[in-house]
């Protein structure tokens, strides 16, 4: 019939408007992945801490340095946001919450809720230097 | 498989932009992908502009003033033009929904994009090739099936027929479906095992598993219990962001994986 070998594939990602629950479930993903990535560098501090006092002040300056800072402050907000979305999961799971206008607020309250709950994290974090 | 991009012989080019209709006084913008098998051309988005005086409401009598127009060649599905044969659903403005029951006049202002509906094999312009999504649907054996022949008919409780509202009004449109990223990539595979059924075909499974009259309720589980037919689900929420009936597939499928639970205690 087609003198095409095959037919395309209709566009889908490249024309999709998105959703605040479609975002919200690729970031649940994507935090989820983030997980293993920051286990493996708390897994490198208390390594560090267990081999010497100079290899736990190596890693602590590293921690501490700008770039850092920026990855631990990605580190906990992608905890805080698996958190709260995580809620959300275990009231789908159950039953509620599937109404268009609750599930968008609720995403909506994921995201919101984790840079909040983040900046109050480091916030503590800031004022009390961190325990030192 | 997720890939985030199209393959090469799939990516739209720029297409042609079709002449203003003389003399019209009130224009609307419209971009719509255009494909066709009798060339070896890569698909394209044309830019026409309809006479919106001369034009009903709806995005699909927008499409047919561009095709009795301007443009005879453009190809697309419709028939019942008030939104219950299911024919008409496209990607419109970033969503999938009915051409007929989308006004103009909720797409906002500017051109109107108009694809067909995502990750499907193209047919011709609108048209995308639903097989696979039918086949899912008899999968589920969308039909009442009792244990014994009863002797007169199958009655219902009122409270037990309430349960199918919400269901059974689904017809079939595959917005939901093809609104779905975890249908996308794994909707359809090449040796036909390991798919995710999809919001359409999963809302009516879950139809045929709360049916009071109907036995077969642990078989229909059984076929649904395996990591991908039911459990790719991941509540994305776009089938029901989109369903054009304001039906909630999501929700039915958290309804089987509840039963799944029950029936395993």
């Amino acid at each position: 019939m087609a003198n095409h070998a095959t037919a395309p594939v209709s566009p889908h990602l490249q024309i999709w408007r998105w959703t605040v629950t479609m975002a919200a479930s690729i970031f649940q993903r994507a935090t989820g992945v983030a997980q293993y990535a920051g286990a493996i560098l708390l897994t490198i501090w208390l390594a560090s801490a267990a081999m010497s006092e100079q290899a736990f002040n190596t890693v602590q300056s590293l921690f501490a340095s700008p770039l850092g800072m920026i990855v631990l402050v990605g580190y906990s907000w992608s905890i805080c946001f698996h958190l709260i979305n995580g809620v959300r999961f275990l009231f789908w799971d159950a039953g509620y919450g599937f109404k268009i206008k609750t599930a968008n607020l609720t995403g909506w309250l994921a995201f919101g809720g984790s840079i909040v709950l983040t900046a109050i994290i480091w916030a503590i974090v800031l004022v009390t230097g961190g325990g030192n | 498989m997720v890939e985030l991009t199209l393959p090469k012989s799939s990516k739209v080019k720029k297409g042609k932009t079709w002449p203003k209709p003389e003399g019209a006084k009130s224009l609307r913008e419209y971009r719509i992908y255009r494909w066709s098998p009798d060339d070896e051309e890569n698909p394209q988005v044309d830019t026409y502009y309809v006479d919106t005086d001369d034009c009903g409401p709806m995005i699909l009598d927008a499409l047919l003033w561009i095709k009795n127009n301007i443009d005879p060649t453009l190809t697309l599905r419709r028939s019942c033009r008030e939104g219950i044969c299911g024919s008409c659903a496209m990607n419109i403005d970033g969503g999938n929904t009915l051409a007929c029951t989308k006004g103009m006049d909720e797409v906002g202002k500017g051109a109107i994009a108009v694809y067909p509906l995502p990750h499907q094999p193209v047919v011709k312009d609108l048209v995308t090739d639903l097989t696979n999504f039918y086949e899912q649907h008899a999968a589920i054996q969308p039909f009442l099936q009792a244990s014994e022949n009863p002797e007169t008919e199958h009655l219902q409780a009122p409270e037990d027929r309430e349960k199918l509202d919400g269901l059974y009004e689904c017809i079939l449109c595959a917005s939901c479906s093809t609104s779905c990223p975890s249908y996308w990539w794994n909707g359809s595979k090449e040796d036909g095992k390991n798919e995710y059924l999809g919001p359409a075909a999963l809302l009516q499974a879950y139809r045929w598993l709360v049916d009071s009259r109907d036995d077969e309720r642990n078989r229909r589980l059984d076929f649904l219990e395996d990591n991908f037919s039911l459990y790719r689900c991941h509540t994305i929420m776009n089938c029901a962001q989109v369903c054009p009936k304001g039906l909630n597939p999501a929700e039915a499928i958290a309804g089987i994986k509840r039963m799944m639970v029950e029936r395993s205690r």
